[in-house]
């Protein structure tokens, strides 16, 4: 009797999840779809305009803004992390690991907030002393967040070149080539769908970054003209706004999330698909 | 004696690279992507305590908070607050998910891939829209206003599935000869979770609910919405109270406290730095005990 009871209520605690997403799915949508509408949906995705007050609500170039400062973070941030990750688990000496990988998880717990507070004190001045300007941009942007993915990139690409079996290394050594030329050629090649998972794993995290980038990207709502110019990314536009938003502004603003989350959706589909075929 | 002969010296190992200059570079390209991440944590971490620590003075840390002292002990203790009040929704049910995942659904069981579908899904949703997904249904929708209660349920779905996942993985390194062992004595597959089971998984689970604690602590964006920027420690949990992630982002928001700002960054990066390596020590005892 209490064996089912319980049986029953672990089989409810699972399906809490499930419940989760679907909820989260409803008021999303339920929310944001209707003002999606009502600006009409190719005013509103493709419309270069965002000025609220003349009842202007195109977020073209918020898109925009999350995918350039994305891609930043990619360039970046990838071949950083696939390079660490190829550090960590081919060259580092056992003690040396002992102390490097704690730092990599401890790079992941530093909350975004304290990254854009980083941001905004050393790399923003950086920047301005560099190629003059506010120092708030695309570029800026990009390189904060090509940081905060690296825990990422690197945990994810770390698992998937340790899990290529051994032999691979061992007889491309054996044929003569050297250690580097070993890992670089057979084992990363071998890798390279559980690291692609960790680079689309990484642009989840980058799309999805408010507290950091709102800090460091200058958050003018235009189509950017370089690598320098201000740019909001749609997270930022929302919590930009949201605080005194009302009406259709504020409905909008949930749009803007309807988008965000559309994207999300469709990274982490992804990322769980890539997963899948790895096993 | 095998090593012996296999042994190279530093100098044929320059050499060997001087012949190769190709390998030569992809050594250096990989131990410099290595120095530059440990470096920028490294910086990181200096430049924020080395600019930081003078700006903590003792006013920061009194009861109330008002324009002058600017204090971070209010959103010290709603930090406490919510932290607690998330683990208590989180844990009990990201444990039960994993004991129903790992003991009792039998392999092609049609909801586990639904389950791990969705848990995988929740960990990618961003912060923002936990934090926006919260302002409607706690706030709007059950019309409760900015609470911390809204604030802790949104975190408790958070930190889900982090719990799910590492409670699975404790469970699963649990030998079988424990179960085995159990059942052949005649206790019932509960009393062999709770009794057996569990408590050999306690360090693992542990490590996890550590780690969704300092996702709780340095959380702003899922926090905004649903919580509320208040400064004080309400004295309900559906009034509003901002923790100290979200005042570090007032006070940046606001603009004319930056050494305040550098304080709070400090306590909130030692916080985090405590809690990771508090993780990491329960984790290798795990380690070690197997």
């Amino acid at each position: 009797m209490k064996e089912k009871a319980m049986q029953w209520v672990f089989l409810a605690a699972a399906c809490i999840s499930i419940l989760a997403v679907a909820l989260i799915c409803f008021f999303l949508f339920a929310n944001g779809v209707p003002a999606i509408q009502k600006i009409g949906i190719f005013q509103f995705l493709v419309g270069t305009k965002w000025k609220p007050s003349n009842e202007l609500f195109g977020i073209f170039p918020m898109i925009v803004g999350s995918i350039y400062v994305t891609a930043g973070a990619i360039i970046i941030g990838v071949p950083m992390g696939i390079l660490c990750a190829t550090f960590l688990s081919h060259f580092c000496p056992g003690k040396l690991y002992k102390m490097i990988k704690p730092a990599i998880e401890l790079l992941a717990g530093i909350p975004s907030i304290v990254y854009g507070f980083f941001g905004l004190v050393v790399l923003v001045p950086l920047m301005q002393n560099l190629f003059g300007g506010s120092g708030k941009g695309i570029l800026t942007a990009s390189v904060l967040l090509g940081v905060m993915i690296l825990p990422t990139v690197i945990g994810v690409s770390e698992a998937a070149i340790r899990a290529v079996p051994d032999s691979y290394y061992e007889g491309a050594l054996a044929l003569g080539i050297s250690h580097e030329r070993s890992v670089f050629f057979t084992v990363l090649p071998a890798a390279k769908q559980g690291v692609f998972a960790g680079v689309i794993l990484g642009i989840g995290r980058a799309i999805g970054e408010t507290m950091a980038v709102i800090m460091v990207a200058g958050n003018q709502a235009i189509l950017p003209t370089g690598l320098f110019s201000g740019v909001r990314t749609l997270t930022a536009n929302i919590v930009m706004e949201m605080g005194y938003a009302t009406d259709l502004h504020r409905e909008a603003l949930l749009g803007t999330a309807v988008v965000l989350f559309v994207f999300i959706l469709i990274i982490n589909l992804s990322f769980s698909f890539l997963k899948r075929r790895d096993i | 004696m095998m090593e012996a002969m296999n042994h190279i010296t530093w100098r044929e190992k320059i050499k060997g690279y001087k012949k190769d200059p190709f390998s030569a570079l992809l050594l250096t390209l990989v131990v410099l992507s290595a120095i530059i991440t440990v470096g920028v944590l490294i910086s990181l971490i200096v430049y924020i305590i080395i600019k930081g620590v003078p700006n903590i003075t003792p006013e920061l840390f009194e009861w109330k908070y008002n324009t002058e002292n600017v204090s971070m002990m209010p959103a010290i203790i709603n930090t406490i607050i919510i932290t607690a009040l998330s683990l208590i929704f989180a844990v009990p049910i990201g444990i039960f998910s994993a004991i129903y995942l790992a003991e009792y659904a039998k392999k092609g069981n049609r909801l586990i891939p639904v389950v791990r579908l969705t848990t995988e899904t929740l960990a990618g949703i961003p912060s923002i829209v936990f934090g926006l997904f919260g302002y409607l249904l706690f706030n709007i929708h059950f019309g409760w206003g900015y609470s911390m209660l809204g604030g802790a349920l949104t975190l408790s779905i958070m930190i889900l599935p982090l719990i799910m996942r590492t409670t699975e993985e404790a469970l699963l390194s649990v030998s079988d000869a424990y179960r085995e062992g159990s059942f052949g004595l005649g206790a019932g597959k509960l009393r062999t979770v709770f009794r057996i089971v569990l408590p050999s998984a306690v360090p693992g689970i542990l490590s996890g609910v550590i780690l969704a604690i300092g996702r709780i602590v340095g959380e702003t964006a899922a926090l905004l919405y649903p919580a509320g920027t208040a400064t004080v420690v309400p004295s309900s949990v559906m009034q509003s109270g901002r923790t100290l992630a979200v005042h570090m982002y007032a006070l940046l928001n606001e603009g004319f406290y930056i050494d305040q700002a550098y304080a709070t960054a400090v306590v909130l990066l030692v916080l985090v730095i405590g809690i990771n390596a508090l993780s990491a020590f329960i984790a290798k005892k795990v380690g070690v005990k197997e």
